[in-house]
This record gives C-alpha cells, sequence and structure tokens, in this order.
C-alpha cells in the first residue's frame, strides 16, 4: 500500500495524503507522531495540499507509518502515486518567469539611462551588457514558445507562438549586430520584455488550471479507495481497488460503494444504484444476484465475488463511451487559437511587405530589418496574449471564491454560447433524498412509532421518516423492541404485546386478504399487527436554488430539458412542479448520450447537468458539462465545472461570468486590435524606437488588465445577477 | 562616470544573487506549504528537525 521511491543512501520516501490534516496543531501532532516511530527519519506535514511526506531508512520492512497515523487520528488514504510530485509545467514556467523578471528589470534599467542621453561610448557598453544579460535569459526563458512554435510549424500549422519566437530571435540578432556596429538603437529590453508580459498570461492561466484540478482531485482522496477482501485462508487484507481481480470475494459492509462489478455471495440488503441508473428507489439484493460498481449498499453486509477486475467493470465501461464521445468536443477551438489563426499570417504578411518596400525604396537592407522587427514586436500579440488569459483567470478565481471551480478556460468560452441546459434529476435538480411528503400533517403518534423502527434502518425511507419526526420533536418511543430489518420488504418490532411493521404495504398488512389491484405500492405504510396505522407518501427534496436556477437560466433565453434514468411519473412529477415542459424518463446512459448527440447534430451548444455515473458519458457530448461536488469521481474529473455549493445557484453564476468574461475577452481583443492599428502605421513608417515600443508594449497591456478587472465590480453595482432579480420579483408577487 | 564601472556590474551580480535565492527556494519547496508556513511560525518549541 505504501507506494514509495527510493531517495538518496538507503532511504526510501512516501507521499501520503492526510484529509483530515486541517490546522497548525495537525502538523504538529502528525508530525511528532511519526517521529516517534522507529525508522522514520523525517516526516513533514503539508496543511496547503493536506498530505505528510516521510522518509525512513531503507529496511526489510517499512515502518508502521499508517497504523501510527490512524492511531493519532489521522488516517492516510491510498495514495495515486501517479500524481504525487510538483507539477513540472508550473515550476517550469515560474522559474521562466522569474529569469525573464530579473534580465527585463536589469535591462531596463540601462535602457533607461540610454533613453536619457549618455554619450555614444556608454551607450555601447549598456547596449553590450544588456546583450549579456538578454541571451541566458531569451534562451531560458523562451523555450515554452519556441517549442510550442517548432511543433506548430513542423505540423504545417501556426500559432501565436511562430510570431513571438520569429520576432524574439530577429530582434536579438539585429540587435547584437546593432551592438556590434555601434548603432544607436538595440531592442534587447523590448524582446525580453515580450516574454515576460506573455509568460505572465500562461503561468496565470497555468496555475488558475492546476488550482482547480487539485481541489478535484482533493475531493476524490476524501473517497478511501481501498477494498477489505477476504482470502481463502478466512483472513481479510486492505487492499487498493486497482489491485482486485475476477474470483476475489469483497465484504461490502453497509453504508459503502461497490468497488467492481460482481455476484452476491451471502447476505441480504438493498442496494442505492441511483448514481448509476438515476433510479431512486433501492433495489433488494440476495445471494445471486449480479451487482454493479457504484452502487451504495444501504442495509447489511455483503460478501461479493468479483466478476471483472475494477479496470473492466462498468465504470470502465462508462469511461470506454465517454472516450469514443470526445470526438466532437475536440472540435471547438479556443478564441485565442482562432485569433492567432487570424493573426500570425497577417503579421508576417506585414513584416515581410514592409521589409521588402522599405529595402526597394531605399536600397539599405539594414534599415529594412530593422523596421521590419520593429513591425514584429510592435504587433507582437502582447496584449493579445495577455487578453484571454487575465480575463479567464480573474473570472475562473471570481467563480472559485464562490464555490464554483473551472478546469479551464476554454470550458468558460463553450459555456458562453450554451442554447439549452439539459439537466438530470436524481442527485442534480434533486437531492436524491426522498422527503416525507405532508410532513406536517402527519399524526404525530403514528410518525413517532414510524421513526422509533426507521431509526434502525438506512433505507431512504426510513431515513425520510426518522428526519421528519426529528424536526418535530424528535423522542422515539421508549416501548419498541426487537427491531428487525426483512430487506426489500421492511421493518418489523415489537411494541408490548402487538407485532409493528414499516414498510411496503403488501408486506406490512399481510394479515388482509390481498388485493392484486391494490394501492400503488410506492408508499411505506405502518401496520399495528397487520392493521393499517398510517401511510406516508415521499417525494424527493429539490436541491436548493433549483427553481431559481431554471427560471434564471430561461431568463437568459435557454432551453431547459430534463433526461432522468428514473420512472416516468417520478421526472413527470418534478418536471411539472419545476414548470419544465421537455421530459425524458428511463434513459440509459447510451440514450442520455444519443439525446446529446442529436442536440448537437441540431446545432444546439448544450451544458449538461448531472452527478451519476449514467450522465457521464453524455458530458463528453455535451458542449460543455457541470457537476455538484457530490458526483461520482468519474463525472467530477469528467465535467467542465464542479460546484462545491449545495444550492444550484451556481448554474446561473457560472453561465453570467462565463458571459461577462466573453464580453471582456471581445473587448480586449479590440482593444489589442486598435493599439495594433494605430501602432503598426508608426512602425512602418520607421518611426518606432526602442522607447516608444516599450511605452507601447506596457501600455496596452496595462489596458488589457485594467479592463478584465472590471469583471470583478460591474455586475455585483450594475447588473444583479438574473437569479437574483427573479428572486426579488417572486417575492413581490408573493407579499402582493 | 568610473563609478560606474563597479556600480553596475555590482548591481546585477546582486540581482543575480536575488534570482539565484529565489530559484533555490522554490527548488527547495519554500514555496510547496504556504498555509503550514503561517501556521508554524505559533509552534513554541521546536518541531522535528527539517531535511
Amino acid at each position: 500500500m505504501l507506494a514509495s521511491r527510493p531517495v538518496a543512501d538507503g532511504q526510501r520516501e512516501a507521499r501520503l495524503s492526510v484529509p483530515a490534516i486541517h490546522c497548525g496543531a495537525c502538523l504538529r501532532t502528525v508530525e511528532s507522531a511519526l517521529a516517534g516511530v522507529d525508522g522514520v527519519l523525517h516526516a513533514r506535514a503539508n496543511l496547503t495540499g493536506r498530505n505528510v511526506t516521510v522518509r525512513w531508512r531503507d529496511g526489510s520492512l517499512p515502518p508502521a507509518i499508517v497504523e501510527t497515523l490512524a492511531a493519532a487520528g489521522y488516517p492516510p488514504h491510498l495514495a495515486d502515486s501517479a500524481r504525487d510530485g510538483p507539477d513540472p509545467v508550473q515550476s517550469e514556467l515560474v522559474r521562466a518567469l522569474s529569469v525573464a523578471g530579473f534580465a527585463s528589470g536589469n535591462i531596463m534599467l540601462l535602457s533607461v539611462s540610454v533613453w536619457s542621453g549618455t554619450d555614444a561610448a556608454m551607450r555601447d557598453v549598456f547596449h553590450a551588457l544588456s546583450a549579456l544579460i538578454a541571451l541566458p535569459a531569451l534562451a531560458y526563458s523562451g523555450r515554452v514558445f519556441y517549442r510550442s512554435a517548432w511543433q506548430a510549424l513542423r505540423r504545417g500549422r501556426t500559432n501565436m507562438d511562430v510570431p513571438i519566437s520569429i520576432g524574439v530571435a530577429l530582434a536579438f540578432a539585429l540587435s547584437v549586430y546593432d551592438t556590434i556596429e555601434g548603432g544607436p538603437h538595440a531592442y534587447f529590453d523590448a524582446a525580453v520584455m515580450l516574454l515576460l508580459f506573455l509568460l505572465v498570461g500562461r503561468t496565470l492561466d497555468h496555475a488558475m488550471r492546476a488550482r482547480a484540478h487539485a481541489a478535484v482531485e482533493g475531493l476524490a482522496r476524501l473517497s478511501p479507495r481501498g477494498v477489505v477482501v477476504e482470502r481463502e485462508d478466512g483472513t481479510t487484507a486492505y487492499l487498493p481497488v486497482g489491485e482486485i481481480v475476477p474470483g476475489m470475494t469483497v465484504i461490502v459492509a453497509a453504508g459503502d460503494r461497490l468497488p467492481v462489478d460482481g455476484r452476491v455471495l451471502s447476505g441480504v440488503s438493498q442496494l442505492d444504484r441511483s448514481l448509476v441508473t438515476g433510479e431512486n428507489l433501492p433495489v433488494p439484493v440476495s445471494a445471486g444476484a449480479v451487482v454493479e460498481a457504484g452502487t451504495l449498499n444501504l442495509s447489511a453486509p455483503l460478501r461479493v465475488e468479483a466478476s471483472v477486475a475494477a479496470g473492466d467493470s462498468f465504470l470502465a465501461e462508462i469511461v470506454r463511451l465517454m472516450a469514443a464521445a470526445e470526438g466532437g468536443r475536440s472540435a471547438y477551438r479556443r478564441i485565442a487559437d482562432r485569433a492567432a489563426a487570424l493573426y500570425a499570417p497577417f503579421v508576417h504578411a506585414t513584416a515581410i511587405l514592409a521589409l521588402v518596400a522599405w529595402f526597394s525604396v531605399t536600397g539599405d537592407l539594414h534599415l529594412a530589418i530593422t523596421i521590419a522587427v520593429a513591425v514584429l514586436i510592435i504587433t507582437c500579440p502582447c496584449a493579445l496574449g495577455l487578453a484571454v488569459p487575465i480575463v479567464q483567470v480573474i473570472a475562473t478565481r471570481r467563480l472559485f471564491d464562490r464555490g464554483v471551480m473551472v478546469k479551464d478556460g476554454a470550458a468558460l468560452e463553450r459555456l458562453a454560447g450554451v442554447d439549452v441546459v439539459v439537466f438530470d434529476k436524481t442527485g442534480t435538480l434533486t437531492l436524491g433524498v426522498p422527503r416525507l411528503r405532508d410532513r406536517d400533517h402527519a399524526d404525530a403518534k403514528a410518525l413517532a412509532l414510524a421513526a422509533t423502527l426507521a431509526a434502525y434502518s438506512r433505507h431512504p425511507h426510513a431515513r425520510a421518516l426518522a428526519a421528519a419526526h426529528a424536526a418535530r420533536d424528535g423522542r422515539l418511543d421508549p416501548a419498541v423492541a426487537d427491531v428487525r430489518e426483512y430487506p426489500g420488504d421492511g421493518l418489523e418490532a415489537r411494541r408490548n404485546a402487538d407485532v409493528v411493521r414499516l414498510g411496503r404495504a403488501a408486506w406490512a398488512l399481510a394479515r388482509q386478504p390481498r388485493d392484486p389491484a391494490g394501492p400503488a405500492e410506492a408508499g411505506t405504510v405502518l401496520a399495528v399487527n397487520g392493521r393499517l396505522v398510517a401511510a406516508f407518501v415521499f417525494d424527493e427534496a429539490l436541491r436548493a436554488g433549483a427553481r431559481d436556477a431554471i427560471a434564471a437560466f430561461r431568463g437568459e433565453g435557454l432551453d431547459v430539458e430534463i433526461l432522468s434514468g428514473d420512472h416516468e411519473p417520478a421526472v413527470a412529477g418534478l418536471a411539472g412542479t419545476l414548470g419544465v415542459v421537455r421530459f425524458r424518463a428511463a434513459m440509459r446512459p447510451e440514450g442520455k448520450l444519443a439525446r446529446l448527440n442529436s442536440l448537437a447534430a441540431a446545432g444546439h451548444k448544450a451544458l449538461m447537468i448531472g452527478d451519476g455515473l449514467n450522465d457521464t458519458p453524455a458530458f463528453a457530448a455535451a458542449h460543455v458539462s457541470m457537476a455538484p461536488s457530490s458526483a461520482v469521481d468519474v463525472g467530477r474529473n469528467a465535467a467542465d465545472f464542479v460546484f462545491l455549493r449545495e444550492s444550484l445557484d451556481a448554474g446561473p453564476l457560472a453561465l453570467a461570468t462565463a458571459r461577462r468574461a466573453g464580453q471582456l475577452i471581445r473587448q480586449n481583443l479590440a482593444i489589442a486590435v486598435l493599439y495594433n492599428g494605430v501602432a503598426l502605421p508608426f512602425a512602418i513608417a520607421g518611426l518606432v524606437t526602442p522607447l516608444v515600443a516599450a511605452l507601447a508594449m506596457s501600455g496596452s497591456s496595462l489596458i488589457v488588465v485594467a479592463n478584465a478587472l472590471r469583471l470583478d465590480w460591474r455586475p455585483r453595482r450594475k447588473r444583479p445577477l438574473r437569479a437574483a432579480a427573479w428572486r426579488a420579483e417572486a417575492g413581490e408577487g408573493l407579499a402582493r | 562616470m568610473s563609478v560606474l564601472a563597479y556600480l553596475i556590474p555590482l548591481s546585477i551580480v546582486l540581482g543575480i544573487v536575488g534570482l539565484a535565492a529565489f530559484l533555490w527556494c522554490l527548488k527547495n519547496g519554500q514555496y510547496e506549504d504556504l498555509d503550514g508556513a503561517a501556521e508554524r511560525v505559533l509552534f513554541d518549541e521546536d518541531g522535528p528537525a527539517g531535511p
């Protein structure tokens, strides 16, 4: 279980995820507990990452790290060794950024003295010094861009990095030539500053994505990835899910999720399959039943024989469906790439035209190249490189603060364009938890009796009864004894001389003659000695904000649709409550996928909001997808947006932010183009000195960043969210 | 102006020292647990020694 790696001198190191770390005192407790373990050389807990890095002497056996941590109250989770260690891209970008910052600061210092008028000898010395600083900085910090430009060129394409690389390389070469020749102008400062600004954009962009990914992974780690396996000799072992092979006997405690597909060997229980099929009511299972990974065991422990390895289970089937659906998504091209596709050829053509024109008019090659370089530098997408990421970083940050995590900037762009919202029902529009209907009118005595029995069960209906009773007075009936659960039927108990049953009508009222066309079995009845005392009807608790969210989406002109795996009546009832006209019930995962595909084929851009395994393939086919943090791991990892708070308000909030961000991105691109339109004639006319280039570049970048910052304040002041406005209107309506 | 002959190299060397210090901190993991570092300053006794 300890995935460790060797470090120097016969020591090994491992990093364990410890979600229970949450304060400074935890750090000390964990570290001193581990320091006391024999063989441990060093332990360092990390509060930000909620993990602990342990180093120990490589001996015959690893020290009792896991046991010690568990005993200290900080149970470690099976670490996903592949994801450990620092993010290499992030550290490369930060290193490149710091080198570029150092170089541009020092070169700028020298350049300012040149601009303020040094004599020729001093100027040449300063230029030479600048060249010495610029060469390593450009070589080191620019690698990110050269690599990407080279890859694009090799495939015969062009991207934003091609003009950047050419511009930087040409500017440097020309400036070196001018320095040797003692010319008045050198563009070292412009070249390094260009890289600095672009690296700021890249680093912010990457950091934002890395943070969202880490947060989502953190959620996954909260659920243990281990399984209790029964060996042939009767002993048990705790193994990672990945090590389960067909034929193993897995013990699934009540309240655990099934790790693999399999067949029940022994035990009688009920399974909550809502994450798999979207169906809300538990299914009774007993020996011989075939069960799917991802279902939740409700009432009693089960021994399950794994029929396939974890990698081949139902979950993996879903992942395959997703991979097949992924194709449509990759057709989307980011705004920045589309802009670059138009922009790069234009820049190249202009620079070459300027070169040819000046050379043919004046016959001075050096002058012509200088002007071509000035054109490349001034048009280089400095503002363009910041225009898109800076807005997305600020939008992401704003959503993050409100509990919505965005996986990457492209998702924001896609969300801004949606015209259909597709909801899953169970777990998304509803909390997936039944609620007692007419709670306030139920007979208090009957409810107290029912709740006393219900307290012994994990069945959703039982929990709803217990919750309803707890909300009123919560006192249980002390005379109830001998409570037994019959999976699939209900609960039975003794109360003095009476037999009390709570459960399926046909079972609880068994002493009455059976009426085949009897009452619908949707409800649960309470019976004493077979006589009906009370019948309870349940509906599903709506997720907070579901109504507001649907109204807000409608207000934005979007169509709303429900696709559910649940039965027709349940879906129709909910759709009626929410006023949604278009809904489909009893959908399989393939059905949802097909519906999303047909929407896409009809030219619609759909936002899919769902939480179950059965929604996950549809995520891949949807234009953009969103999941609550309670969703299954696969769904959460596949979704573009994950919202952490319970309320569905997150949907309209994300949409409003994405639309606002899209607006600002277009403004920023317009500003960048406008700036180029103004600056380009000067560059072609040969009027752009290094001083002008530096001013123009920083000026345009500052304007773009300032414009992006408007995202933070304007909606709050002038444009309240539509959901809030709708709520205010509804409130007024009620008041009248 | 001769003062520049050693002041400029000096300033650049100082800048490089600063850059090297930053890169060393980065490599050393000083920025990996910013929340934890804020808490550790409040510990009374010395914790387990660092690497």
